[in-house]
């Protein structure tokens, strides 16, 4: 039989607020245990949430980013569980009705566009952290995490294999930074994902049952987590069992998942309205004035950059990744003035690849985007040919140099006097008539290797496509 | 509609209350007793009628996202049960 | 000087006649003696008490007195204060000394007042007689052998025993207007989000309001004057122009429209409590006020609301005490959910878990429709039949409550009864409405009866000037229990 695999994500997205959801206490990760969780955060008796403004703003850009409704009035509820790491005994959350609603999220696998729709975003409170090693018999509670705002965001069982599932959650990475309404660390777990899997024979629409993975902290786990999976429940399924609908932990270790112990009531967290918050509600001009601050989103930029620069499909993907790749192209363009074209190949061929070498972010780089235009400036102009623009790039990769200076330090500046061109290409079909022979039988493989010989006897300095039209003149004569 | 003992005790454990099955008992026949008084609300006509959560019709004010709460751990942790390196302590945790 | 009002002792403060120390001084003496006897607080830091009272009398001899400043008052333990130990009632806070202190408290503070105890009270204010206090019951002065009502009993009954000029107390269904009504004294129940909740332990969030208790409305009015105001850490809390409370007392009544609800007087109060209450209208109509007939057809399914919604909100407002950062935890547990189990059966008493199984079970999975929600509906009818009724009249009088005060250990056994003692009272928390309760005479045991005015959202001014206007004209609130004279 064959199998199809359905594949929803829950993204838990920490929102880059200074101060908690509800309380003034402060957000940055690292510090020391339980001095950044004040009395609100640690539930003293007697204390009251007040919502913070921004992160209301945050989920509101958010739903705007991804086309989404925003529920002008929506409403705090409480989720109910007991836990050490949940000083309240329940959580602040959003339950019948989120301040985002649908929306979608535009994601590439294999050069393909697909549409993946969210069910739903909403705010609602980190707990605290559970420390479990250290101590003998003993779990430690470090509570600076706890009020820490999330945006839960929901996606529709759109995806189809773990593939998809990684684009859609690298894609949802890339939004939330775009939008710059959370950091992005998945190691300080700012950015969490859980899979909801299921598989079902190819055809049928009736869903599966899913499991949920969690404790998935990287796009490589993410996938790995959702290839044992689904492997697993075939397996299950094909022996004749059933799927129990569970939550899974995903141990990257021994690459499984595994069952986590069931909280018998898990189920019943007796959701109600937070009697302590009133209805949350977001006015009209609030909406139009984070929509007028909101920046070009990368769907709007990627047609833009198909549309008005004429950059194909793959460039203007590659090119709107992360916001920090727009903008650099963005400043370099801009400071160009143009050359859209010579500008994405650079920037999404060997300035991406020497990043990549590197292990650096575009903001670590040491070619700045005014920099790097310099060297096209001259690559654009013909000052120097593409070959010795590489080598101008690599100086400057290395050193301090602008390219200016070191096109003059290593004389790179390509031969543009034509009569000393027409000399050379003259010597060159002259010791190689073979090949000029050849070419004039209509074998063009002889012609790339007059060039060659042009280059060759130039050092690099010479204009290919001027050496080409001279000898297919000449040639042709 | 009664409750039963089975009820109570279910009730019990979500709200993280031990119980022994004799308070269990007297318990819920006390529950009954309120839950006798609380059917005369449930009979009442309500379709329509909008759910009141707060007594007056007004919407959330909002806070400045601004860092008000200074570092207290000290003063907080000093009423605590239980506290090591400055982490609150409970029985392991088993996931 | 305990038989004297806020008002006088403040005039007495500020003419440099009395010392603010002298006056704590006076109290405090009596608070030992007559504690025992009582049972109204549950601590005293007689030294922390008398540091408040010299930095008044340095504030009032730099000119810079207030009314309350130097005023002794006491201070329901449900308040968190800073420094002192805060139990609110319940073995679970029991070893709680508060590390902050409440809006109101930082008010009183702010304006001088001086905190003369934490009053004794039913356990996380669930109850109606203040007996299921883990640290005993709280007597009425009145006949020690009654309650003092609840849930502010404590701060009730140390009003009626002189041993403070005023209280602060919290209201959730009737727990400042019924524990006034049976001791003989004044209580006001503000609109809700007049007073801050914040530092307020949390009871049932939609309906808790903190509120002023003592002997006379004028008193009230000068306490409101420090506790209303917006607090910007409490959401519910109203951002409004800041209120002269005394502004109205003084002006006429005259032609004032009177709404007295049927359903106040048809049934089920004792007819002593009826006696005292139709004297009080009848004085209101001598004074000029003109009484109409009005209806609040759903207030009868008050209780059976409240008893759903109050008990939800408790069940999750109460479930932050498990053990882990403050309060009591079991001794012996075998895991973590043992020791949440063990810490709240053994931290809580029967009222309290009762209630927070009532909340839970009416939250759970498949109940929520068929009790919270239809009970939210009810609550909106009850709220929709006094905004009919204040479109005829100006405030609604009736009992606040269908008894004078009951033995110890009358209705401790059932609690249905129990719950029943505040039929009158808990419509007005589920409107969130004001309402207070005043002395209108006593029934043939000797025992006091109050009268509840309820006005209208925002009209606490004008209520104060109804009452004050009724203290003019007659002399319940100067009366005084037998039995609290110290030598």
């Amino acid at each position: 039989m064959k199998w199809e695999t359905v594949i929803g994500i829950e993204t838990h997205a920490q929102l880059s607020t200074k101060s908690k959801i509800f309380s003034g206490a402060a957000t940055p990760f690292g510090a020391a245990p339980n001095t950044q969780a004040c009395a609100v955060d640690i539930a003293l008796p007697g204390v009251l949430p007040v919502a913070n403004r921004e992160a209301v703003a945050k989920a509101v850009r958010f739903g705007l980013a991804i086309g989404a409704k925003i529920n002008r009035r929506s409403i705090f509820a409480r989720k109910n569980y007991f836990y050490p790491d949940l000083p309240k005994g329940y959580q602040i959350s959003q339950y019948e009705t989120p301040i985002v609603q649908g929306g979608t999220l535009t994601i590439f696998v294999d050069g393909k566009e697909k549409a993946v729709r969210l069910t739903r975003a909403h705010l609602e409170e980190d707990a605290g952290k559970s420390l479990h090693e250290g101590f003998h018999d003993f779990t430690g509670i470090d509570l600076n995490r706890a009020g820490t705002p999330l945006l839960e965001i929901v996606s529709e069982p759109d995806m189809r294999s773990a593939q998809e599932a990684v684009a859609y959650a690298k894609a949802l990475h890339a939004m939330v930074r775009w939008i710059d309404i959370c950091d992005g660390n998945m190691q300080e777990g700012s950015f969490r994902c859980d899979a909801n899997v299921s598989v079902r024979p190819e055809g049928l629409d009736k869903l599966g049952t899913r499991c949920e993975i969690k404790n998935l902290n990287s796009f490589r786990f993410l996938e790995r987590a959702i290839e044992f999976e689904v492997r697993r429940q075939i397996e299950v399924l094909e022996d004749g069992g059933t799927i129990e609908q569970e939550t899974r932990l995903y141990d990257a270790d021994k690459d499984e998942t595994r069952s986590m112990r069931t909280k018998e009531d898990a189920h019943d967290y007796r959701y109600f309205p937070d009697p302590d918050l009133l209805p949350l509600e977001v006015s009209e001009q609030w909406i139009d004035s984070i929509k007028s601050a909101l920046s070009e989103l990368p769907q709007a930029k990627r047609e833009r950059y198909v549309k008005e620069y004429g950059l194909s499909q793959y460039d203007a993907a590659v090119l709107t990744q992360s916001r920090e790749m727009a903008e650099f192209y963005d400043r370099l363009v801009g400071t160009l003035g143009g050359l859209y074209k010579l500008g994405a190949s650079w920037v999404t061929g060997e300035f991406s690849a020497v990043l990549n070498r590197a292990g650096l972010e575009i903001h670590q780089s040491p070619i700045s985007s005014d920099r790097l235009a310099g060297l096209l400036r001259r690559v654009a102009d013909n000052t120097i040919s593409r070959r010795s623009a590489g080598e101008v790039f690599d100086a400057m990769w290395n050193g301090t140099m602008e390219a200016d200076a070191i096109i003059a330090a290593r004389g790179l500046t390509q031969i543009s006097d034509s009569g000393e061109l027409e000399r050379v290409c003259d010597a060159v079909i002259a010791s190689n008539a073979k090949q000029a022979e050849d070419y004039r039988a209509g074998k063009d493989k002889a012609f790339n290797s007059l060039v060659g010989q042009v280059m060759k006897l130039t050092k690099g300095k010479a204009n290919p496509q001027q050496v080409s039209e001279i000898l297919k003149r000449k040639l042709a004569g | 509609m009664a409750l039963t003992l089975d009820d109570v005790k279910r009730v019990a454990h979500l709200a993280r209350i031990a119980i022994d099955e004799a308070e269990a008992q007297a318990v819920l026949s006390q529950l009954n007793d309120v839950f006798k008084l609380v059917a005369r609300m449930q009979a009442v006509d309500t379709r329509g009628v909008e759910p009141m959560s707060h007594a007056l019709d007004l919407v959330q004010r909002l806070r400045e996202d601004a860092v008000t709460e200074s570092d207290q751990h000290s003063l907080f942790q000093s009423v605590a049960p239980h506290v090591e390196g400055d982490l609150y302590l409970v029985p392991k945790v088993i996931e | 000087m305990h038989n004297a009002t806020i008002k006088s002792l403040s005039a007495e403060l500020a003419a440099r006649k009395l010392s603010s120390v002298e006056l704590a001084k006076h109290f405090i003496k009596r608070i030992k003696v007559l504690n025992t006897k009582y049972h109204c607080f549950i601590t005293l830091d007689e030294e922390a008490s008398l540091k408040q009272a010299r930095a008044a009398d340095r504030l009032r001899a730099a000119g810079s007195g207030q009314p309350l400043t130097g005023i002794p008052i006491a201070q329901k333990d449900i308040f968190c204060t800073r420094g002192w130990l805060t139990t609110c009632g319940s073995r679970m806070l029991s070893n709680f000394i508060s590390p902050y202190d409440a809006h109101v408290v930082e008010r009183l503070n702010a304006a001088g007042a001086v905190n003369i105890g934490k009053t004794n009270m039913d356990e996380f204010a669930m109850g109606s007689s203040s007996e299921t206090s883990y640290y005993g019951p709280v007597r009425n002065p009145w006949d020690v052998s009654t309650v003092p009502g609840g849930s502010s009993g404590g701060s009730a009954a140390a009003v009626a025993a002189r041993l403070a000029p005023g209280a602060i107390g919290t209201d959730t269904g009737g727990s400042i207007r019924q524990p006034a009504a049976l001791t003989g004294i004044c209580g006001l129940k503000p609109t809700y989000g007049v007073v801050s909740r914040y530092g307020m332990v949390a009871f049932a969030s939609s309906l808790d309001q903190g509120g002023p208790m003592a002997r006379t409305a004028e008193d009230l009015a000068l306490m409101m004057n420090i506790m209303a105001g917006f607090d910007a850490r409490d959401s519910t809390s109203l951002e409004r122009e800041r209120e002269d409370y005394t502004r109205e007392l003084g002006k006429p009544i005259k032609g004032m429209k009177v709404g007295l609800p049927k359903e106040f007087f048809a049934k089920g109060a004792a007819p002593g409590v009826v006696k005292a209450v139709e004297a009080a209208v009848a004085e209101y109509r001598k004074l000029g006020c003109e009484t109409v007939g009005v209806s609040l057809p759903n207030m009868e399914l008050s209780v059976p609301v409240y008893y759903v919604l109050a008990p939800a909100e408790a069940s999750s407002n109460l479930a932050r005490y498990d053990g882990v950062r403050y309060g009591y935890r079991a001794p012996e547990y075998s895991d973590f959910t043992d020791m949440y189990k063990k810490t709240r059966a053994q931290g809580f008493g029967a009222e309290v878990k009762r209630r927070i199984l009532i909340g839970t079970y009416v939250l759970s999975h498949g109940y929520y429709d068929a009790y919270y929600i239809q009970a939210q509906k009810v609550r909106r009818l009850i709220a929709r039949d006094f905004a009919e009724a204040f479109k005829r009249c100006d405030v609604i009088m009736g009992p606040t409550s269908p008894t004078t005060a009951f033995k110890i250990g009358e209705k401790a056994g059932d609690p249905v009864q129990m719950y029943l003692s505040d039929i009158y009272t808990i419509a007005v928390n589920l409107a969130g409405l004001p309402g207070m309760s005043i002395p209108c005479g006593f029934d043939a045991k000797g025992l006091p009866v109050g009268l509840q005015i309820i006005g209208n959202y925002f009209a606490e001014a004008r209520m104060l000037n109804v009452a004050h206007q009724y203290q003019r004209a007659t002399d319940w609130h100067t009366r005084a229990p037998k039995g609290i004279e110290v030598n």
